[in-house]
């Protein structure tokens, strides 16, 4: 199921967000001011919506990577440990030994930006600049044969960047089992 | 639901004499000890000293994102004891003063807000008894390597009395927009966790909690507050709420793309899978417990179902070469634990313990075998295949 398929399946009926809508207000709370806004950060959707202004380049990242990231993942982004592989993996899916990581599992590229945004690194989440995170985000898709190693990522192009694995979703199809009633009498 | 005549095998008759044996026994043989007054009053109750279950905690180098474990075998009646709730957490348990934490509500509103506690708490209340369950629950099992007992098998669900306000209020204080499709959750963790729940789960059943089974939510729980989504994948039940936003897409965070997607055979994964389908455990007696010997027991142990209520439990000790209807003990609530409960008479001989579960959707547990025809062995969240215990000829109850 696309994407679109996806919103519309789980759309609301608009006569039940009207609703909502009219119910007077009770007056609790306060108005949130933009300051209150800025201080959540960034969530950014798949076409770009949230994405602060900003860029990096894939050379950047990679500096970037080997001092902050490399000790956990590898410093090709294969893992280590418990720490989970960053690339590789591609072709997999279909088999008994599926890897899954961002070049070969994720979707959406924004996703990678998000992630590393709010989550990365683990032991210090928060620390990375937007600038910092649009470096690493290119460097990480680098590793995964996405980008070149000259490439420069801001808001504007990296919602343009098709991730390999962008259409190997489908939606929930359940219930997808029959139940046989293993009864004899 | 109709309740079902009691066992043959075990008649109220039966108690009576074995009862008054035992008194008659006491009266007869007793010398009084000295008594001595016990401990006195305190402020914040402790269970007793001989009780030791606690929750399982899986050897992890990451334990700030990592699970804990209800041990299920230890429980009565449906609730689980806060300090007992299973834990799963992205980057921690973060320590928030309440005075200081508010919740962000944005985005596509007419009226972006701020909520204080002290605000959420004086909107009207609502409290309902829900069950939580991690996507992953039962996942070993699905591959074919069980946990040993109910805590490590299917101990990643839990279920409490929550309290808190609709989040439905609180949109309509803020006024939705008609762009509006689906709102994105995030927590004040360190990591930030973040969910998408479309606009049609949020003003259904959602509540924005901030009480627990009566005391305000345990830290791990998200105090001081957390999302409820009643029936949906634990992970979206996001803990230490601190922002809404109402949008018009799903925004693909990492735990609903590249985690809590399921796998399939031909290497396509399934997205949004958010109900967590009927599931049932025998608790007692289960894997890691003994029987004194043959006689009479008590089958029990906890049915749930994330679409709905729990209609009826069937149980086989004969390996589901026949099924027994077991009766529903105590509340059945819709998207709650159920405990259900069957006297059972042990002959002494090998024998297979199995619990099917039914709920009013007219969904119902497969074999593990039906599961693994179709969804394979790669995508291991949301499995609810019918679980198995062993009773072997010693008394000893195994998972194999
Ligand atoms: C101290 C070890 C550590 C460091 C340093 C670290 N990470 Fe991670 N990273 C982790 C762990 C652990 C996870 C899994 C988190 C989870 O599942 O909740 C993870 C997950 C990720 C993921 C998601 C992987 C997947 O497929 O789900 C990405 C992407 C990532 N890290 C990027 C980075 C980047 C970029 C940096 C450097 C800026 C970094 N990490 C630094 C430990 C680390």
């Amino acid at each position: 199921m696309s994407r679109a398929a996806v919103i519309a399946a789980l759309a609301v009926p608009l006569l039940s967000a009207f609703a909502v809508a009219q119910a007077p207000p009770s007056g609790i709370g306060r108005a949130a001011t933009p300051a209150d806004i800025r201080a959540w950060g960034a969530s950014v959707a798949p076409d770009g919506t949230g994405l602060p202004a900003g860029r990096g380049t894939a050379a950047q990242g990679q500096r970037l990577y080997g001092a902050d990231c490399a000790g956990c993942h590898g410093d090709r982004g294969q893992g280590i440990g418990e720490y989970p592989p960053l690339a590789g993996g591609q072709g997999t899916l279909a088999s008994a030994q599926p890897v899954q990581t961002v070049g070969s599992y994720w979707p959406y590229a924004t996703t990678v930006w998000d992630y590393i945004h709010r989550a990365m690194p683990y032991e210090r989440p928060g620390t990375l600049t937007v600038d910092q995170t649009y470096a690493v985000t290119a460097y990480v898709l680098h590793l995964n044969g996405i980008l070149p190693a000259d490439a420069i990522l801001d808001d504007r192009t990296l919602p343009r960047v098709r991730m390999p694995n962008r259409d190997g979703f489908v939606g929930d199809p359940r219930p997808d089992i029959v139940a046989h009633r293993h009864q004899r009498r | 639901m109709t309740p079902l005549p009691d066992d043959p095998a075990l008649t109220r008759r039966s108690f009576l004499t074995s009862g008054a044996a035992s008194v008659g026994a006491l009266v007869v043989g007793a010398t009084e000890p000295p008594r001595r007054l016990g401990a006195p009053r305190r402020p914040y109750g402790e269970r007793s000293p001989h009780e030791t279950a606690t929750r399982y905690l899986r050897p992890t180098a990451t334990p700030d994102t990592a699970s804990s474990r209800t041990p299920l075998q230890a429980l009565y009646g449906i609730i689980t004891p806060s300090a007992l709730h299973f834990e799963r957490h992205q980057s921690g348990v973060p320590d928030i003063d309440p005075a200081h934490h508010e919740l962000l509500l944005d985005g596509l509103v007419d009226r972006p807000l701020v909520f204080t506690m002290e605000d959420l708490r004086r909107f009207p209340s609502k409290s309902q008894i829900r069950f939580i369950e991690c996507a992953g629950n039962t996942s070993e099992d699905q591959v074919g390597r069980p946990g040993i007992d109910p805590q490590r098998s299917h101990g990643l669900m839990s279920c409490s009395e929550w309290t808190g306000v609709p989040l439905r209020t609180l949109l309509g204080e803020a006024g939705v927009s008609p762009r509006a499709r689906w709102v994105l959750a995030e927590g004040a963790d360190a990591s930030r966790h973040a969910r998408s729940l479309p606009l049609e789960k949020a003003l259904d059943d959602v509540l924005v909690a901030y009480g627990q089974n009566g005391e305000a939510l345990r830290p791990e729980q998200g105090y001081p507050l957390r999302l409820i989504v009643p029936g949906w994948e634990g992970n979206t039940n996001i803990k230490w709420l601190g922002h809404v936003r109402v949008v018009d897409q799903p925004y693909m965070t990492r735990d609903e793309t590249a985690s809590y997607t399921d796998l399939m055979p031909d290497g396509k994964a399934r997205w949004f899978t958010f109900l967590m389908d009927p599931k049932s455990v025998i608790t007692r007696p289960a894997g890691g417990q003994t029987l004194q010997g043959p006689g009479c027991y008590e089958i029990t142990g906890l049915a749930w179902s994330g679409r709905g209520t729990i209609r009826r439990v069937e149980v086989s000790t004969d390996g589901g070469e026949s099924w027994e209807d077991a009766r529903l003990t105590g509340a059945v609530l819709p998207k709650a634990a159920t405990r259900f409960s069957l006297a059972w008479r042990w002959d002494g001989a090998t024998a297979t313990l199995q619990s099917r579960c039914t709920d009013d959707t007219g969904a119902t547990q497969p074999t593990r075998e039906e599961v693994v025809a179709v969804r394979g062995l790669n995508g291991t969240d949301h499995y609810n295949g019918i679980k198995a215990w062993y009773v072997h000829r010693d008394g000893s109850v195994r998972h194999e």
